[in-house]
């Protein structure tokens, strides 16, 4: 079977991939935050936010082709949904586009929702193709995330391909037989794989239990934290929080004029 | 053997008269009664459901069936179960099971750091196991990305980083194909702990154990000096096993082995 990474470039070496996890993740938390609440119309403000990530998207020396291909992703789903606004919302004065009319109000809803996604996304590109998963989920550890929840991120990351390939060797198992899924009542055969799935996976899981009795767990996961959170994560954490606020105050300035 | 090459009598593995069922009624053991030196290296051979993987889960108190079980003279009842379970590693048949972390670091280090050693204890004993089969520097990996015959070594490493004094390995060379199955059983010689293997390769069995123990419908059904269980063929056949076409041990491969191995040392 194919192995696939969710995190392919998290090995890259560059300052940011060296970071506390912890500095990165709270930083760009914020940051988003900042982002998302800024007023639609303080245009110098997101190019602001703009510029900054590209700063940080060259120091993380990440091609730019897997951060492009990365934000085409996701972007589509969220403009799709954005791109019929201005034809429908009302206000804010109307340009006409041949045949069709499009009003103020509603382009700058579309530019708002664009802008933020845009950057928002940028930003957990930033995060996560310069963060092993495996210390991401760390960082979150650290930061006192319940640990139910960072166990079952990373069981996920874990479990998640051998879940795929499983399935994908029932399917080929099925087709080879001869299935083609046309009639109704084949679905029945999907119904089955699906609780035949469900039944590996329950299995699979208390073997992964007895393998981890084996070795002594006692109900808490022992790991190893291999940051310190030190100058350069507070430089950082300054940097993704106090530049996009400056930039945000001044916008509100220039507008004032 | 020793260190000093002499026979040591102390007792690593006593089991006497257990018996499990599993809860669905289904009896798994019945009755076995297991003596395993310190140091020796014994296979655990039988047909499919004889109970040998039941038997491998009751050596380290995952199961806990009626009857006794005694590791270094230690019963395995609840106050021990930390020290047996550091003293014996078990190994599962399945790399996918045993290594459960996003990387090789936290899946080699989750044992020690459960024993209580420190962040760079931990560390040190992540290293070591690490060289001991052959994969220093794979930390960062995860364990999807590896060879199924890395991961089967990985999967070892998550125990020798435990220091136990009993491996206890369940099918370890299943899957494997011819190359990494006999650097497998070249590890496997090179350790010097006392070894449990469960597998239905015989051949293996013959070039890593001394003594085999043939178990059936949950009981011991031979226990014995390898080439002569399994150049047994009439026991063999009784009990659902066979030895591959082509495949003859001869005894005096054992002696020559045993030569070659008292040279190395």
């Amino acid at each position: 079977m194919q192995h696939s990474f969710l995190d392919s470039y998290s090995g890259l070496d560059s300052p940011l991939r060296r970071l506390d996890p912890r500095a990165k993740l709270a930083g760009l938390f914020i940051f988003v935050l900042l982002c998302v609440t800024t007023p639609p119309n303080l245009y110098v403000a997101f190019a602001a936010y703009l510029v900054l990530e590209l700063m940080l998207l060259f120091l993380s020396r990440l091609p730019w082709r897997h951060v492009a291909a990365r934000v085409l992703v996701v972007l589509p789903f969220i403009l799709a949904v954005a791109l019929f606004l201005p034809f429908f919302k009302k206000g804010g004065g109307s340009y006409n586009l041949g045949p069709l009319s499009v009003s103020g109000h509603g382009l700058l809803v579309l530019w708002n929702v664009a802008a933020k996604s845009t950057l928002s996304v940028l930003a957990v590109i930033l995060l996560s193709s310069t963060t092993p998963f495996a210390d991401l989920v760390k960082g979150m550890r650290k930061m006192r995330v319940p640990e139910l929840l960072t166990s079952l991120l990373s069981f996920t990351y874990r479990y998640i391909f051998v879940l795929t390939d499983e399935a994908q060797r029932m399917r080929r198992a099925r087709d080879s037989r001869g299935w083609k899924g046309r009639w109704l009542w084949q679905a029945r055969t999907v119904g089955h794989m699906v609780a035949t799935l469900f039944l590996r996976s329950y299995e699979r899981g208390e073997r992964v239990y007895a393998a981890m009795l084996a070795r002594g767990y006692d109900g808490s996961l022992p790991m190893v934290y291999g940051y310190s959170f030190g100058d350069a994560e507070w430089a950082f954490v300054c940097l993704v929080v106090l530049a996009p606020l400056a930039a945000r105050v001044l916008s509100y300035g220039l507008l004032a004029v | 053997m020793g260190k000093d090459g002499k026979v040591h009598h102390r007792p690593a593995i006593e089991v006497k008269g257990l018996t499990y069922e599993y809860p669905d009624g289904t009896r798994a053991l019945n009755g076995v009664d297991l003596f395993i030196e310190e140091g020796e290296s014994v296979g655990l051979v039988g047909p499919n459901g004889a109970g040998k993987s039941t038997l491998l889960l009751h050596l380290n108190g995952i199961l806990r069936g009626r009857g006794e079980v005694r590791i270094f003279g230690l019963p395995v009842v609840r106050e021990n179960l930390k020290e047996i379970r550091r003293r014996v590693g078990l190994v599962f048949q399945d790399p996918d099971d045993q290594l459960f972390s996003p990387t090789v670091f936290d899946d080699v280090a989750f044992g020690p750091l459960n024993m209580g050693l420190s962040p760079a204890e931990a560390e040190e004993e992540v290293r070591r196991a690490l060289a001991m089969v052959g994969l220093k520097g794979m930390e960062r990996r995860s364990a999807h990305h590896l060879s199924f015959g890395q991961q089967k070594r990985v999967a070892i490493a998550t125990v020798l980083s435990m220091r136990p004094d009993i491996l206890a390995l369940d099918e370890p060379s299943s899957n494997l194909d011819p190359r990494a199955r006999r650097e497998l059983a070249e590890l496997l010689q090179g350790l010097p702990v006392t070894k449990v293997v469960v597998t239905h390769d015989l051949p293996f069995v013959f070039q890593i154990c001394e003594r085999v123990v043939v178990l059936d419908g949950g009981r011991v059904a031979a226990d014995g000096e390898a080439f002569s269980v399994l150049s047994d063929e009439g026991l063999l056949e009784r009990h659902g096993l066979e030895l591959p076409y082509g495949f003859y041990p001869r005894g005096e491969d054992r002696r020559e082995r045993e030569g070659r191995r008292a040279d190395r040392e």
